[in-house]
């Protein structure tokens, strides 16, 4: 193979000539930079990457990637995205959303996008609250929680958005942590390879309305015994010393450490992101600190075909025994008369 | 030997009414279609309730379906019925006042019956006396039921089936009332029902026992004749609605642009019909996604203009409004899209399924922002094409939203149209760039018409960033510079105002030195020409200015309206066009409003215009 006809991209390739303005210390950097590396590893040209987004803070990331941007209407991205792939299938689509914009304005579009399995790339940006309009809860705000327009604390159940994705029968999900670099570069460039909606988890830290959302996860000298990285077919083991796992007790998930009461590795329970029922994804999905460390990586990958290419393929397999080829055509088929 | 004799008519209405499941728009579209054929001018218009099956044989439930028949031009579905086809009591009811004088009503005696009176809620066993009409029409009773089951008598059908049928029994008497040899109607019920043998045999069957009856009855009644007209240029013609030419034409216009037609709608009366029409066309590659909603339709349909097709989206009132704020982004985005509003009765819900013209201010004001956009207004069923496909070209070739206003009255109503080819249609060049302007600016535009350059994902070299931010007029990046956003305002209202240059000219029709001018846009050119018409005729002065481009307004607007010192303002709402002209072209308006879910009627009009004339 001739490999000087691949295009090699770098990250730099991928970068904008606009100044990024997010607040210092903004997790949503990390993320930028990381997407950046991966759509540079894909090695998508830059001009058959399209990027889409609604409103909010992270809604602005289309302006610093160098491809097709399109920053549109609040909680519209799904939408927009899914007309950009249809029209165009042979476009990388990615989709820049926030807590906000995608599962409360946007969440119409979102399950409805999801369901479809248009082959869009969703970086759902979670920071659990409202960032541009400075500071009200959002539907994944903790319970109780004091914000400007939760004074007294928020009396709303917030979502789980792995629960939306896969009530709406989603068949990609993965969960990323701002500061974990090479667990969310991992994560996204496997949300990129998916066909269909790929729905990321973005767990973000908003360091001047929300600070710390996400620090007992993000702490480094703990991080590593509060998350566990899920690979398809890998043990779920995690911990500093990589000495804890997960194993099945009856219907539910313990956490277990290995060389304690006889625990092996041969004990822990194997990722299956390709498995069709989602119950143990699930499980592992809505897992929650302190009794458990919360999953990053890919937890949901299922195969089934993209609304796009359905689309594509209904439309040339009609196409191949129509009698109406074009719009004379069309004209000569109806009912007429000479006058 | 028949003995009944023959009158021949210039034009003549007829009226199919009946159970929302009688079959009568069916019925009606067959006889229209075989009059056309026959070479009648035509015009229809099907009148349904929204509720799809209300109770049997109640005035809820009631569907009617009305011909208009010319030797020479009409231009209307016409006002009042020469001849009604009742299939029950209900729908004699609901009809009652739209029978001319002197008229014929053709009833099922079947379910003429106390029961059926009951259920339409008549007093009497005899409602001709009770709507007070007895002395006024001309009956013809047929008992269509036990005709019907004695005209099927050995096929192998269950009675609902066979009774379903009833309605074939009323065209057959229908085309002998009419002179019409029923071969034509056989013709279309084979191409209807060509798949499924038993049931064609049983329709031509009961069809032709139908017009054997009528030949048969040696009614003392005038049969009608209504003979060909020459009045229309030679050519192939069809008959069609204005929903499917609507959709017919926005295909034309992305054929004829060479991209795809890309549809995003969400199903809503009365606009359905052009999403129906628009998903049967894969074959022509045109791609539609039913959306979750109104929003998603619109902007589903703006990612794929983003993306470089040719975008649409249809909907209702209702749908206009939740588009709203899609439609700004697009005005701000500068991306070509169209959206078709069939108009019904509102405001809300309103009257799903009746006609008005009442979305028009929502049409060019509905948005946040000074966002001006163009506004096109269709007139007739047929004239629907030409102007979903100059809303498209409009689109496409001034990257700008535009929103094409037709109704519930001539989405559902069709008249003729002679067949186009594509090699006649206008071009349609979209401003894309060329090679050589590589790097071009989002906000790149010709200076001369402000049309931004279309630069179309996937091509390499120009890669840019759009969005609902204002920009920068040179290096398009998001700017809030006061003076930027002024200028980049201005721009946006200049690049439509320079579509008028493109528009053509204003035209009076009737008197052009008429001492009333009479002033209307879109579905009503109909009535109104139709009264302007009569006028002349008795030898009054008026005159018709009909406007299909609202905005931007054709350049001698102002010009034409200055010449004429009586103007009356005719529109299906509360004056909102009228408010709209003193605003371009200030001066003194009369208004002629209606706003009740129906058409304008011409006697009406004449009526009014006779007296504005006094």
């Amino acid at each position: 193979m001739d490999t000087s006809l691949i295009q090699q991209y770098t990250a730099k390739d991928f970068k904008s000539d606009q100044y990024v303005r997010w607040c210092p210390g903004c997790g949503d950097y990390a993320v930028l930079n990381t997407l950046q590396k991966v759509m540079a590893e894909l090695g998508v040209p830059p001009h058959e990457t399209a990027v889409i987004s609604g409103i909010g803070c992270s809604s602005r990331l289309p302006y610093y990637i160098s491809g097709y941007g399109f920053h549109s209407i609040h909680g519209r991205g799904a939408a927009v995205a899914t007309g950009v792939k249809v029209a165009n299938p042979k476009l990388t689509v990615w989709q820049i959303t926030g807590d906000g914009d995608c599962l409360a304005i946007g969440g119409n579009h979102f399950i409805h996008s999801v369901r479809r399995n248009v082959d869009i790339n969703v970086l759902l940006f979670n920071n659990q609250i409202y960032g541009l309009t400075k500071g009200q809860y959002s539907p994944t705000t903790k319970k109780g929680y004091v914000t400007k327009s939760s004074p007294f604390g928020t009396i709303e159940r917030p979502f789980r958005p792995a629960e939306l994705t896969f009530g709406a029968r989603g068949t990609f999900f993965g969960r990323l942590l701002d500061v974990d670099l090479k667990s969310s570069a991992m994560t996204m460039l496997a949300a990129a390879k998916h066909k269909g909606t790929s729905v990321v988890e973005t767990l973000v830290n908003c360091v001047i309305f929300n600070d710390g959302a996400h620090s007992w996860l993000s702490e480094k000298e703990t991080r590593y015994d509060r998350i566990v990285i899920l690979e398809h077919g890998k043990p779920m083991i995690f911990g500093k010393n990589s000495d804890k796992g997960l194993v099945l007790d009856g219907f539910n998930l313990k956490v277990v450490t290995m060389g304690e009461n006889g625990v092996t590795e041969n004990d822990i329970l194997v990722h299956d992101a390709h498995c069709e029922d989602t119950t143990l994804q699930m499980k592992l999905a809505l897992m929650e600190g302190p009794e458990f460390p919360v999953a990053i990586g890919v937890i949901r990958d299922v195969e089934a075909e993209s609304y796009d290419e359905a689309m594509t393929n209904q439309i040339s397999e009609i196409q191949a025994k129509a009698k109406i080829k074009t719009f004379d055509d069309l004209i000569d088929s109806c009912e007429q008369w000479e006058m | 030997m028949n003995n009944t004799k023959s009158t021949e008519l210039e034009n003549v209405v007829v009226r199919f009414t009946g159970d929302s499941g009688d079959g009568m728009q069916l019925t009606g579209t067959l006889f229209s279609n075989l009059s056309a054929i026959l070479g009648n001018e035509i015009s229809t218009f099907p009148d349904f309730p929204s509720e799809i099956r209300a109770p049997q044989g109640t005035v809820g439930g009631v569907s009617g379906f009305q011909v208009h028949l010319g030797a020479s031009k009409i231009y209307t579905p016409g006002d009042e019925a020469d001849v009604l086809v009742a299939m029950n009591p209900a729908a004699l009811k609901v009809n009652a006042d739209g029978i001319k004088k002197g008229g014929v009503i053709i009833f099922d005696e079947d379910s003429f019956k106390k029961s059926d009176f009951d259920k339409a809620g008549f007093k009497t066993e005899n409602p001709f006396e009770e709507l007070n009409i007895s002395d006024t029409i001309q009956l013809i009773p047929a008992p269509l039921s036990t005709l019907t089951q004695s005209s099927l008598e050995g096929f192998d059908m269950d009675n609902k089936t066979i009774l379903r049928s009833k309605n074939m029994f009323a065209l057959g008497l229908i085309c002998w009332l009419f002179n019409r040899p029923i071969d034509q109607a056989i013709h279309f019920l084979q191409n209807k029902f060509g798949k499924k043998p038993g049931i064609l045999e049983a329709n031509v069957k009961v069809l032709t026992d139908g017009f054997n009856y009528g030949n048969n009855l040696h009614l003392s009644i005038s049969t009608y004749t209504v003979e060909k007209s020459h009045e229309l240029p030679k050519g192939k013609y069809t008959s069609i609605s204005g929903n499917k030419a609507t959709a017919w034409g926005l295909i034309a216009a992305s054929k004829k642009a060479g991209l795809d037609l890309f549809l995003g709608s969400y199903p809503i009366t009365p606009a359905t019909d052009i999403m129906q029409e628009l998903v049967l066309r894969k074959d022509l590659g045109v791609k539609v996604v039913q959306a979750e909603d109104e929003i998603a339709g619109i902007t589903i349909a703006l990612g794929a203009s983003f993306a470089g097709e040719l975008a649409a989206t249809s909907t209702s009132g209702p749908g206009l409004a939740l588009k709203s704020e899609a439609i700004g982004l697009a005005v701000m985005a500068e991306l070509p899209i169209v959206i078709v509003d069939v108009m019904r009765g509102g405001p809300s819900t309103g009257l799903p399924t009746k006609t008005e013209q009442t979305d028009l201010l929502q049409a060019l004001y509905g948005r946040n922002g000074e966002s001006p956009v163009v506004v096109i207004a269709a007139s007739t069923p047929a004239d629907s094409f030409h102007f979903a496909y100059m809303a498209s070209k409009i689109a496409l070739e001034h990257m700008t939203p535009v929103i094409l206003l037709t109704d519930a009255f001539i989405g559902n109503g069709t008249s003729l149209w002679k067949l186009p080819k594509l090699a006649e249609l206008p071009e349609i060049k979209p401003n894309y760039p060329q090679s050589g302007m590589e790097g071009l600016k989002v906000t790149a535009r010709d200076e001369v018409s402000k049309v931004r350059y279309w630069s179309i994902p996937g091509i390499d070299g120009f890669a840019h960033r759009n969005g609902g931010l204002e920009k920068d007029y040179t290096t398009g990046a998001i700017s809030t510079d006061p003076l930027n956003h002024q200028k980049m305002v201005d721009t946006r209202k200049r690049k439509i105002d320079y579509i008028s240059n493109l528009l053509p000219e204003l035209k009076i029709e009737g008197d052009e030195n008429a001492d009333l001018l009479v002033v209307g846009w879109g579905t009503t050119h109909g009535h109104l020409m139709t009264a302007v018409n009569a006028l002349n005729k008795n030898g009054e002065k008026v005159g018709l200015l009909h406007f299909n481009y609202i905005n931007p307004l054709p350049k001698n607007t102002e010009q034409l309206i200055k010449k004429f010192k009586k103007i009356v303002v005719c529109e299906l709402n509360s004056g909102q066009f009228a408010n709209y002209l003193r605003s371009k072209v200030p001066g003194e308006y009369l208004q002629y409003n209606k706003v009740q879910g129906q058409p304008f009627t011409v006697t009406e009009l004449e009526e009014h215009f006779a007296s504005l004339l006094k």
